[in-house]
């Protein structure tokens, strides 16, 4: 039989967590609940669905930065005006994971903690240079999100520590913020690229950008050459250099969703693009 | 003698019958049935394409005596025969030890547990030991023959189409002669039909009969396919249907399988066992559309004119014949096209691999070959230079004309009906260039073709079912009989409402014909013991010929109430007919007897068909469609969307224009999927995509307009003038779609799907060709 805890707080829910390493953490179950047939039951499992307060919205102005708590759904991401306002590009991701039913049901959280290569935020994240907030019976940390995601479905999170925030800096007003996501269809589709983008322009060329791919290596992945290559050009000149930077960035694979040439090609179209959109 | 009045509920919406119980989950599926006691099956399966099964091993650490476990030695140790009868009883039940086998998901035993979990642990413990032997995992491989899996050239079966010529040297000096000749090879993928409902089949045994209740399209292939293995007399298996979640033909066949299993677990556990698939094994192991490679040679003369066709058509039947022969002649019959055309040759193979068998899918082989030949008929227009639309209207089949089997067109004809629509409905073309909403560059491009659809079963197919159904008059019983209910019309039949809505359909029919409310007609479950064989739920036949049979008996029946009421004289002319049919029951049932009729379907006069030939009426009638499709293919991810989809349907007659709309839009979007983004890829013979993450089709977001224009030639020998409709939205929309990603992009796509893959792949070369200077027009 699978034990079953329901913590009231937070603070109970890391108390679980200490006690019970061993048990499984349940947010909306989206994930979860895919592969419940193919593997053992659990001994436990804690579930923080509906966690008072896990999915509050707020907006910390001293920090200057938007904290989504972990429990929110795609639904109240996509639907939050300082969402929209401030990190659009992850209201745009959050229209696009599934649909209206995992909307409605699969958190942010757990996006973040199941760390699929395919996770629609995950690229976002990057992009935006968000950090995530850990908590634990230890105490609080914070840590980038760029060092969060340490390989193929691995994590820096500790087996006591569970994920409380996520935490967006508030872009800029002369950030122009780019989302694509290419699926197998137009909704519950699993991503075959993804890509996203913070891209500062000022008078005219790329003052800085962070660029960010999914679904093309075994996790989340920024592209530091082509955000090198692109610094001091002009959108047009921006978008040509980003298409060369792509090719030597990746490597992606061929599987039964797509093909690592058909990766590639889509991956480099879209760099190019998120730079040629801007003029 | 009151007249009655007109059939108002011929071509009237009313709602489903079942509709109500369905929306509002009151309706039971074969999981969801009461089911006390009964243990749960599972399969255990090869996974390996193609070998000698050497041993079964049982796990010594699992507790064997808490489950039944049943191998091919319980079949033939209560004198049964292993096989699953169809059309050759070429396919096991179970793979006995020693003997070959020939696909990765093979049933080699069978448990049953009282939970489905030990179920599962059980089959898990058990270890077929197989010798591998070389495998033959596509068609091309098969037909080289290096390997033989089915006599020595692994051909389950060919035919030969010959029109206007009796040598292959006429053919090629007709060929040779053309002034164009247009060549192209076309392949068509494997396709999953995803009924939202997976298979399921539950039996027991009791009064000394078979009970076996599930979900499927033909009660009595089940029937017979039991009577073969259990070794068991007519009435000593019933076979009841349950209310299925869909079926496209994916029900058509493999239910039998499952029921079989479900049997001997009963059999032997003495208990009801039930055999629910899971999606994953239901996508893996049940019957796909049948790939196909087509090479199709049309030549017209210098005005245009067909000279001669040439077709080959071959399938990958998988591993066992099941259903690929009747399946090819489908295709191969509608091979030429709905075109006039003076000299034909077809020639078709289904062959053998070491796939799962592939089996029945709505078009059943005619969509594959009208892909090939709408692609065709668009290369000629662009050869010529010519208006698609005006191609097909200037060689099209009319009436009066005569097929690639020499069948002369006297009636029902809608050809020029449907292509009057589509050019309505066409406005004008989309602008080639825009852009997306995302900011992509975005080429657009339009497509059109023309097709037919042979209804009901292909030549003498029809006169060997001899398809039945009854009407009988049931008085009220209990409660009812107390509350002066009225008498009730039952219609008998096998045919089975899979969700297509022939349970209304039925009702209507019968309204109609016995001038009552349809609220007096009950269609009743098809269970084996109460409805007579009216043949199987499949080839648009069940309103076209069960429903005309229905037409005919309740006509019959009218008549005989309006007799006994007329010879009872003055007294009885007030009487309704509901009250006739009371007191004339009644009479009857004193005596013992029923009021009821039964009729025996007669195929129309003048359908000859040859079966050595291959020549005569392949179908008692055709429906006629033209679709037209804009498609927009964006530059940046190659993702087709589709715009807009118009489809003009001659159905002869939509007895219920919801449901017959609902039908075209449901077949679009399946077609749609097909020509787009539907696989089943199959890696070492085994379904590599076997869930719904990854072996896709349509949602609603992926859903185009549809437009869909009903045309009503009426059929003279169907009910109020109606032909089949279940099948004939599939054919078209595949090659539609090509013709407008062609229209778009200026390159040929003659593969399915038309992934963004190859789209990528196709622009990468056309601009390599280029030297990279032209890219897309
Ligand atoms: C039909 C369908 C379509 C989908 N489509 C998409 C899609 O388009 N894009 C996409 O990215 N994903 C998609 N998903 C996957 C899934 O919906 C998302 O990843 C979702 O965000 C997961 O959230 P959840 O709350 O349901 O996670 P759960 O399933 O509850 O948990 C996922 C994992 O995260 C862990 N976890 C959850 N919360 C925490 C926490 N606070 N701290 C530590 N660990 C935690 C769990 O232990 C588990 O390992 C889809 C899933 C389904 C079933």
């Amino acid at each position: 039989m699978t034990a079953y805890l329901r913590p009231r707080s937070l603070a109970e829910a890391v108390a679980a967590r200490a006690a019970e390493p061993g048990y499984l953490v349940l947010a909306g179950g989206t994930d979860l609940m895919v592969n419940a047939n193919h593997r053992p039951a659990p001994a436990g499992l804690i579930d923080l669905w509906r966690l008072p307060g896990a999915g509050e919205i707020s907006l910390d102005a001293e920090r200057g930065q938007l904290a989504i708590g972990a429990g929110a759904t795609w639904l109240q991401v996509q639907r939050h005006p300082l969402v929209v306002r401030h990190a659009a590009i992850l209201a745009a991701a959050a229209r696009e994971i599934g649909a209206l039913q995992i909307q409605a049901r699969g958190t942010i959280g757990g996006n973040v903690a199941n760390s699929s290569p395919v996770g629609d935020s995950l690229p976002v994240l990057l992009a935006l240079e968000a950090e995530l907030e850990l908590c634990s019976v230890r105490g609080t940390r914070r840590l980038p999100y760029r060092e969060f995601c340490t390989g193929y479905r691995t994590t820096a999170l500790g087996a006591d520590e569970l994920v409380s925030a996520v935490l967006v800096p508030v872009a800029a007003p002369a950030v122009r913020l780019f989302w694509r996501k290419v699926g197998t269809r137009r909704a519950q589709s699993i991503s075959k690229v993804m890509a996203a983008a913070a891209i500062h322009l000022e008078d005219g060329v790329v003052r800085r950008a962070t660029v960010a791919f999914g679904a093309v290596a075994d996790r989340p992945v920024r592209l530091a050459g082509v955000e090198a290559a692109v610094v001091g050009l002009a959108p047009a000149q921006a978008a040509e250099a980003a298409r060369a930077a792509v090719a030597g960035a990746i490597a992606p694979i061929s599987d039964v969703r797509s093909t690592s040439d058909y990766r590639l090609q889509v991956a480099e179209n879209l760099a190019a693009r998120m730079f040629s959109e801007l003029s | 003698m009151v007249q009655a009045p007109p059939a108002p509920w011929i071509g009237a919406s009313l709602p489903r019958v079942d509709g109500i119980s369905k929306v509002t989950g009151r309706a039971r599926y074969l999981d969801d049935l009461p089911a006390a006691g009964a243990w749960h099956g599972a399969t255990v399966r090869s996974d390996i394409a193609h070998g000698v099964l050497e041993a079964l091993d049982f796990d010594p650490a699992f507790d064997w005596s808490s489950v039944v476990v049943v191998t091919a030695a319980d079949i033939a140790a209560q004198g049964g025969h292993n096989v699953i009868r169809l059309i050759q009883d070429d396919q096991p039940a179970l793979v006995p030890v020693g003997g070959k086998v020939m696909h990765a998901h093979e049933p080699l035993a069978l448990v049953a547990a009282p939970s489905r979990a030990l179920a599962r642990a059980a089959a898990a413990a058990v270890r077929p030991r197989i010798q591998p032997l070389p495998a033959v995992l596509s068609a091309k491989d098969a037909l080289a023959g290096s390997v033989a899996l089915h006599g020595t050239d692994n051909v389950f079966k060919s035919f030969l189409i010959r029109k206007g010529h009796r040598e292959d040297a006429e053919l090629e000096r007709a060929l040779a002669s053309a002034a164009l000749v247009i060549e192209g090879e076309y392949t068509t993928s494997p396709q999953e039909q995803m009924y939202i409902e997976p298979q399921a089949m539950m039996s027991s045994w009791h009064d000394g009969r078979c009970h076996i209740v599930g979900s499927m399209q033909c009660p009595y292939y089940v029937h017979k396919a039991m009577k073969t293995l259990l070794a068991c007399k007519d009435d000593e298996v019933v076979i009841s249907q349950s209310v299925t979640g869909g079926g496209f033909g994916g029900k058509e066949e493999y239910p039998s399988m499952i029921a079989a299993h479900a049997a001997l677990l009963a059999r032997k556990a003495g208990r009801a066992v039930k055999l629910v698939y899971d999606r994953d094994e239901d996508i893996a192991a049940t019957t796909k559309r049948h790939p196909a490679w087509i090479r199709h040679r049309l030549g017209v003369d210098a005005s245009g004119e067909p000279v001669a066709i040439d077709v080959d058509v071959v399938m990958d039947g998988g591993a066992y014949l099941t259903l690929s022969q009747v399946v090819l002649s489908r295709g191969v019959l509608h091979a030429a096209g709905p075109y006039r055309c003076p000299v034909v040759r077809v020639r078709g193979r289904v062959v053998a691999t070491n796939h799962p068998p592939h089996g029945a899918f709505r078009g059943f082989g005619a969509p594959q070959t009208t892909f090939a030949y709408e692609r065709q008929m668009d290369k000629l227009a662009r050869a010529r230079g010519e208006d698609p639309l005006a191609l097909r209207k200037r060689l099209a089949l009319r009436s009066g004309d005569t097929t690639a089997t020499g069948q002369a067109l006297t009636f029902s004809v809608g050809t020029d009906a449907v292509l009057a629509a589509i050019e309505r409905a066409a406005g004008p073309p989309p602008q080639r260039a825009g852009r997306s909403l995302a900011g992509s560059p975005l080429r657009r491009g339009r497509g059109v073709c023309f097709y037919f659809h042979g209804a009901g079963f292909t030549g003498s197919g029809e006169a060997r079912l001899a398809g039945r159904a009854a009407v009988a008059v049931v008085l009220p019983s209990g409660a009812e009989a107390a509350s002066a209910a009225p008498v009730r019309f039952e219609v008998r039949s096998s045919s089975t409402d899979i969700g297509q809505g022939s349970i209304t359909m039925f009702s209507q029919i019968a309204a109609a014909s016995l001038g009552c409310d349809p609220q007096l007609v009950r269609v009743i479950d098809p269970t084996t013991d109460k409805v007579p064989d009216s043949g199987p739920t499949v080839a648009s036949r069940t309103c076209m010929v069960v429903g005309r049979v229905v037409e005919q008996a309740c006509r019959t029946l009218r008549g005989r109430l309006e007799a006994w009421r007329a010879a009872r004289g003055p007294a009885a002319e007030s009487l309704s007919l509901p009250e006739v049919a009371a007191a004339m029951a009644r009479e009857l049932a004193s005596d013992g007897k029923e009021l009821v009729e039964l009729v025996q379907y007669e195929p129309p006069p003048g359908i000859v068909w040859d079966d050595d030939s291959y020549t005569g009426s392949a179908y008692p009638v055709y429906g006629w469609a033209a679709c037209l499709v804009d498609v927009a293919v964006d530059l940046d991810t190659y993702e087709v969307s589709v715009l807009r989809c118009v489809q003009a349907v001659d159905v002869g007659k939509a007895i219920n224009p919801v449901i017959v709309r609902g039908q075209i839009e449901g077949g679009t979007l399946q077609a749609l999927g097909w020509a787009l983004i539907e696989n089943v890829i199959y890696k070492d013979g085994k379904v590599a995509n076997a869930n719904m993450t990854n072996c896709i089709v349509p949602t609603f977001a992926d859903a185009p307009e549809l437009e869909t224009v009903l045309v009503e030639e009426p059929y003279p020998y169907g009910p109020g003038g109606a032909k089949g409709v279940g099948e004939i939205p599939m054919d078209g929309p595949a090659a539609a779609v090509a013709n407008a990603v062609e229209d778009a992009l200026g390159c040929a796509f003659d593969s399915l799907p038309i992934s963004p893959e190859k789209i990528a792949t196709a622009l990468r070369q056309a601009s390599a060709r280029s030297d990279g200077k032209a890219g897309v027009p």
